[in-house]
């Protein structure tokens, strides 16, 4: 099953894409594991994803921590704290 | 109190404050407070030549639902409205409103206070400056103070 990953702001400035869809490889189990393995997927990943204390996430437009499981999500939002209001 | 719907928009257009108010008092007799929140665009003593708002379609408009269903609950409210802009916004412009009815002010108050804070450190959206001079201004930071007042919301665990 395939996920749908979504960025915003500079995530998604620095990961160069809005969304792209991905397979996870198995043993990726909460958002802190996808953050880790993201990571790992190359420089721009790196680039936006190095401090992860600070990447917010939403499960299927929820927002979540990331001790969250993410098993069966849909849809995976990362971006930046919000600024809107 | 039950039976008040949140009227929720996510717009790229611009809202008339007058109008809102009315159509949450249209018709009522039993309104007695309406306390209404506009958030403009400011020009940052000149250095600002526009805010784009990106947002999240979809979550912003459930996450504003979340919040604002939560603020009809906490407090007796008879109307309840929240509008939130996304796109260039240029200094002088409306952002963001909350309008808020009840009968007696102190819920229509707390309850337009609280959706704010909620909605600044909550709400997925992200503000990018535009320079006056023409430059890319960057990302605006979100401020700790933001999540400070969300907290003083919090209700003590049971």
């Amino acid at each position: 099953m395939s996920t749908k990953l979504i960025y915003f702001a500079w995530v998604r400035e620095r990961i160069g894409k809005p969304e792209e869809d991905v397979e996870l490889p198995a043993g990726i189990e909460t958002v802190a594991d996808l953050l880790r393995w993201l990571r790992s997927r190359g420089e721009e990943y790196e680039n936006a994803l190095q401090y992860p204390d600070v990447i917010r996430v939403a499960l299927n437009q929820e927002h979540v921590g990331h001790r969250e499981k993410i098993a069966g999500a849909r849809e995976i939002a990362l971006f930046p704290p919000m600024t809107g209001g | 109190m039950a039976g008040v719907v949140p009227a929720i928009r996510i717009q790229r257009e611009d809202f008339d404050v007058a109008a809102e108010i009315a159509s949450l008092t249209q018709g009522r007799t039993d309104i007695g407070a309406v306390v209404t929140f506009s958030g403009l665009c400011r020009d940052e003593q000149g250095a600002l030549s526009a805010l784009e708002l990106e947002h999240y379609p979809g979550m912003a408009e459930a996450e504003i639902g979340r919040i604002a269903r939560e603020a009809v609950e906490r407090w007796p409210l008879q109307g309840l409205t929240v509008i939130h802009r996304h796109g260039k916004i240029r200094p002088g412009e409306n952002i963001v409103l909350v309008v808020a009815a009840s009968s007696h002010r102190q819920a229509a108050f707390e309850a337009a206070n609280f959706l704010m804070d909620y909605l600044k450190s909550r709400a997925p959206f992200w503000k990018k400056e535009h320079l006056a001079d023409g430059s890319e201004g960057g990302w605006v930071e979100a401020k700790e103070a933001d999540d400070h007042a969300a907290d003083r919301w919090k209700k003590p665990r049971e």
